[in-house]
């Protein structure tokens, strides 16, 4: 590792306590001030919460995000943007629509709001083609303006009828799955889209967009699309993007050390219990951090043997850490005299 | 008819319903309650939004008293008033007639309070004694605290009650485990209605000190104060300190008995005789005379803990065990009383007080009643303090840069209260809201020809030189708090062990260490100094040395008689000496225990 003046990390520095300090004890500043936010109308994540959303590496963030930037040639165009920021959205039926079940009759009646239907540019045939490919020959529909009239057989099971309904609810009109949300923000001259909830994967696809700036706060989603290397520089941009709005002046490189250690058996592994503390080598450090007896009992079945070659395991013993001072050794070679150091 | 529906509980349980209006009702039972028809202990509420009218009758709800108000006038008149003042009247008499009653948390919702005569409009429905009997018992006494941050407020409250005073008068024949007295408490001069109506000047708990706002040198960096030596060896904030030790002469199963006695040197444990010196026949100590940590008091001896113990000469003899209450360690004073009495039990007990005359010094904690607290940084001879242009020499020093960022400006008011009630000597009344105005204490300054803003010319003690600014010097109210540096300084170099883990024991009750901590440790790994690891976790705490097995890795025994190490498991006399935390042993034992086979694998040191 090279620092700012061209200088080595020595060998034996002890890089991650350096790095959980850096990061610790501005951590509890953050906590202090951050909680104070608390009860605003967009909880949106900030501060500690987010780093232990980062850090323990949740499958989905509790408020997925992404911003999408246009293609330079649309970006200062307010209409297109808004209008591609649109077709971002995800519209299911019952979004749009009022619907109702009449067991009695066997049927489902859908009555789909006009005005919903012109803001985001649908027509009821649209619809109505939608919900036939659905249905497929299930069920007889009939449409008239914006009423659809759904109707089943007069055997048709009721338990039938709401299963379907159900899924009605959920049929996909437009849009783009899991994005709950899509708005559109100036940022100088220029417009991007910023959406409540995130699907990488689709948005990529679209051919208005430019794929290289879009940026979503789900770690797991770049892991799954675009593998574990811009997963790692995700976890440091996130962390990063905390520690500055905080006002917390970290240096870069401990955030990389963390990312690095996270994604280094290639999926993302939280920092704790279930993920680097209780993957660790030595039996005593892991016994020492948590669940104690499982990790005795488990390592006595598979005669498992210590090399005593962590900071913990050799606290407990009572030996020399191997880290700083700790971590050199000589060595002789012994006979004809001779003495040089190995190693 | 159903919209109206009010259900009516009891005491939390439902037991019907009312099909009116429940204003009309909460009136209806108010006035008969008044009128004395109802009992005054009873309480009504009704929560429109829920449609539910409570009746309370049950214990343990906390009420206070309201003057009642009817019409936008209060019930107390003047001419009531009168009455009181004469002595025609009583309080009962108020509550009897309907001109005060009390209320509930619960009723207190249906009521609109005003505070002052003044503020009534026909809307209120109660008025309050005082806008200052909001507050607490103990805020109630805290002068000029509507000027204050109620942080503030609420850090003097916790800091009055560890003021030292003069709690009770009849200290001298009380035998209280653990108490302080002041030796000159007095009645603070600024005061509160409450000092009337508690008894506050019965049990003053601080002093008025002649304090400036300056620094003097570093010294009174971070709420440090300094303190003039000449008002401390005049008495200022001089404090006694009673510790009072019991035992109790026991009774065991067979009759036999604890005895007080000066032991016999036969006894097991016996301390030597230097050790008994200070105890009469009775094994008793005598009053005035000074004990330090670890001087017995009360001789004891306590029967064998077996019947019958053979010796080595197979002859039987009662071998009675030392017993004796002593001293704890680091403690000192003057044996002051002692007390010989029967326990609960109908046991002889003793009770010895020791006195301890504690003087102000460096680190003891003081604090006014605006939450600026302080420790004294510095003891300063007299001749060295600033002086005023008037010879003015003040007993403290508090440091200006206390005052602006906590915006006590009570501590400011009190300050200038106090100096214009010496004075002109009169006690000033600082309650809350409607207290001494500050204004007034200008004039009294000024008629007494002081500087009316308080801010008087000084001139350095060391050096002679006139200072540059006017100082504020003003008489605040300062209390003594109780945590004292001499019951807590504490330190060690070598010590005691505890009997499990052989590391050093924890706290200053027991001669403790100072734990060097799991962050602390890691302070250190981030310095690479694994040396000094070693040094703290191993060296200085609970190195061991224990013998193992390089067959089987288990540990291995020395055998005395025989003068060699073995192994116990597999024989083998090839044994290494190895060094380990005693802890580390421990946990190899425990993992023995819950049928584990931990093996050590040696290796030569060299590799
Ligand atoms: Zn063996």
């Amino acid at each position: 590792m090279r620092g700012k003046k061209g200088k080595f990390i020595v060998p034996g520095d002890p890089v991650g306590t350096i790095a959980a300090q850096s990061l610790g004890e501005p951590g509890t500043q953050m906590n202090m001030r951050s909680f104070h936010y608390a009860g605003t109308a967009e909880a949106v994540p900030t501060g500690l919460p987010r780093v232990i959303e980062v850090v323990d590496a949740r499958r989905t963030p509790k408020k997925p995000m992404m911003d999408i930037h246009v293609k330079e040639r649309y970006a200062k165009d307010e209409k297109k943007v808004r209008k591609i920021a649109n077709n971002l959205e995800h519209v299911t039926l019952h979004k749009i629509a009022g619907m109702m079940e009449d067991f009695d009759k066997k049927v489902i009646l859908i009555r789909v709001n006009p005005s919903e239907l012109k803001r985001l540019g649908l027509d009821m045939r649209l619809i109505r083609a939608k919900i036939v490919e659905f249905l497929g020959n299930k069920a007889k529909v009939e449409q008239r303006e914006n009423k659809v009239r759904i109707k089943f057989s007069k055997k048709e099971k009721i338990i039938n009828i709401r299963k379907t309904m159900n899924k009605l609810k959920l049929l996909h009109i437009k849009g783009i799955p899991r994005i709950e949300k899509a708005m559109i923000i100036k940022e100088g001259e220029k417009y991007f889209i910023r959406t409540g909830g995130s699907n990488l994967a689709e948005v990529i696809k679209l051919p208005e967009i430019e794929v290289g700036t879009v940026w979503t706060n789900d770690i797991m989603e770049v892991n799954k699309v675009f593998g574990i290397e811009a997963a790692r520089n995700a976890i440091v941009k996130e962390l990063k993007i905390i520690m500055d709005s905080q006002g917390l002046p970290i240096d870069i490189r401990w955030l990389l050390l963390l990312s690095d250690a996270m994604c280094k058996s290639g999926t993302i592994q939280a920092v704790g219990r279930h993920g680097l503390s209780g993957h660790k080598a030595g039996i005593l450090a892991r016994a020492a951090f948590e669940e104690t007896m499982k990790h005795l009992v488990n390592a006595s079945i598979k005669a498992e043997e210590d090399k005593l070659s962590g900071v913990t395991e050799n606290v407990i013993i009572g030996q020399i850490v191997p880290i700083g001072t700790g971590i050199v050794k000589l060595k002789f070679a012994s006979g004809r005299g001779t003495q040089k150091a190995k190693k | 008819m159903n919209e109206h529906k009010i259900a009516v509980y009891v005491n939390g349980k439902l037991i019907g319903q009312y099909y009116d209006s429940g204003e009309k009702l909460l009136n209806l039972l108010r006035e008969q309650r008044r009128i004395g028809r109802l009992s005054d202990q009873i309480n009504f509420s009704y929560n429109p939004k829920l449609k539910s009218f409570y009746v309370n009758t049950d214990r343990g709800r906390v009420r206070r008293p309201y003057i009642i108000v009817k019409n936008g006038k209060s019930m107390l008149t003047d001419e009531i008033k009168d009455q009181l003042v004469k002595g025609e009247i009583n309080f009962k008499y108020l509550l009897d007639n309907g001109i005060v009653e009390f209320l509930d948390a619960g009723e207190e919702e249906n009521a609109y309070v005003a505070l002052t005569e003044d503020e009534i409009t026909e809307e209120h429905t109660h008025l309050d004694f005082d806008a200052s009997t909001i507050y607490s018992v103990v805020t109630a006494s805290l002068p000029y605290s509507n000027h204050n941050l109620s942080v503030r407020n609420t850090m003097a409250c916790s800091q009055t009650k560890q003021a030292l005073g003069m709690y009770v008068s009849n200290f001298n024949i009380r035998m209280d485990s653990r108490s302080h007295i002041m030796y000159y408490p007095q009645v603070p001069l600024v005061q509160t209605a409450a000092y009337d109506f508690l008894n506050l000047k019965k049990r003053p708990a601080g002093q008025n000190f002649v304090v400036a706002v300056a620094t003097y040198y570093g010294y009174t960096m971070k709420d440090a104060i300094i303190i003039n030596k000449k008002a401390i060896e005049r008495g200022l904030a001089r404090t006694v300190q009673f510790k009072t030790y019991k035992i109790t002469e026991l009774m065991y199963p067979g009759g036999q008995k604890d005895k007080f006695q000066i032991p016999l040197p036969t006894t097991s444990g016996y301390r030597g005789e230097e050790s008994y010196k200070y105890l009469d026949e009775d094994g008793l100590i005598s009053p005035e005379v000074p004990v330090s940590g670890g001087d017995v008091i009360v001789g004891n001896t306590s029967p064998p803990r077996f019947l019958e113990e053979i010796s080595v000469f197979g002859v039987t003899e009662e071998k009675r065990r030392e017993n004796s209450l002593s001293i704890k360690s680091g403690d000192k004073g003057i044996v002051d009383s002692v007390m010989v009495t029967n326990g609960i039990d109908g046991n002889r007990m003793v009770k010895v007080r020791v006195r301890d005359i504690k003087v102000p010094e460096l680190g003891d904690k003081f604090s006014t009643r605006h939450g600026q607290k302080g420790v004294i940084g510095l003891i300063v001879p007299e001749e060295d303090m600033p002086f005023s242009e008037n010879g003015i020499i003040p007993d403290l020093l508090i440091n200006p840069h206390a005052i602006p960022s906590r915006m006590t400006v009570g501590h400011l008011i009190e300050m200038l209260g106090g100096k214009a009630g010496s004075v002109d000597a009169s006690i000033k009344d600082g309650t809350a809201f409607t207290g001494d105005d500050f204004e007034s204490f200008k004039k009294v300054l000024a008629d007494h020809g002081f500087d009316e803003y308080g801010e008087e010319v000084f001139y350095d003690g060391l050096t002679g030189k006139k200072v540059k600014m006017k100082i504020f010097m003003g008489v605040i109210y300062y209390q003594r708090l109780h945590h004292l540096v001499s019951n807590k300084i504490h330190a060690r170099s070598r010590g005691p062990v505890q009997l499990l883990t052989h590391q050093p024991t924890e706290g200053r009750a027991r001669e403790g260490g100072l734990r060097f901590g799991e962050m602390e440790r890691d302070c250190l790994v981030g310095y690479g100094a694994s040396m000094l690891i070693k040094e703290r976790l191993l060296d200085e705490s609970d190195k061991a040395t224990i013998l193992v097995c390089n067959q089987c890795g288990s540990t291995a025994v020395h055998d005395y008689i025989r003068n060699r190490n073995y192994c116990p498991v597999c024989d083998s006399t090839d044994v290494s000496i190895v060094e380990v935390s005693y802890a580390f042993k421990l946990l190899l034992d425990e993992i023995k225990s819950i049928g584990i086979f931990p093996r050590l694998i040696t290796s030569d040191k060299a590799e």
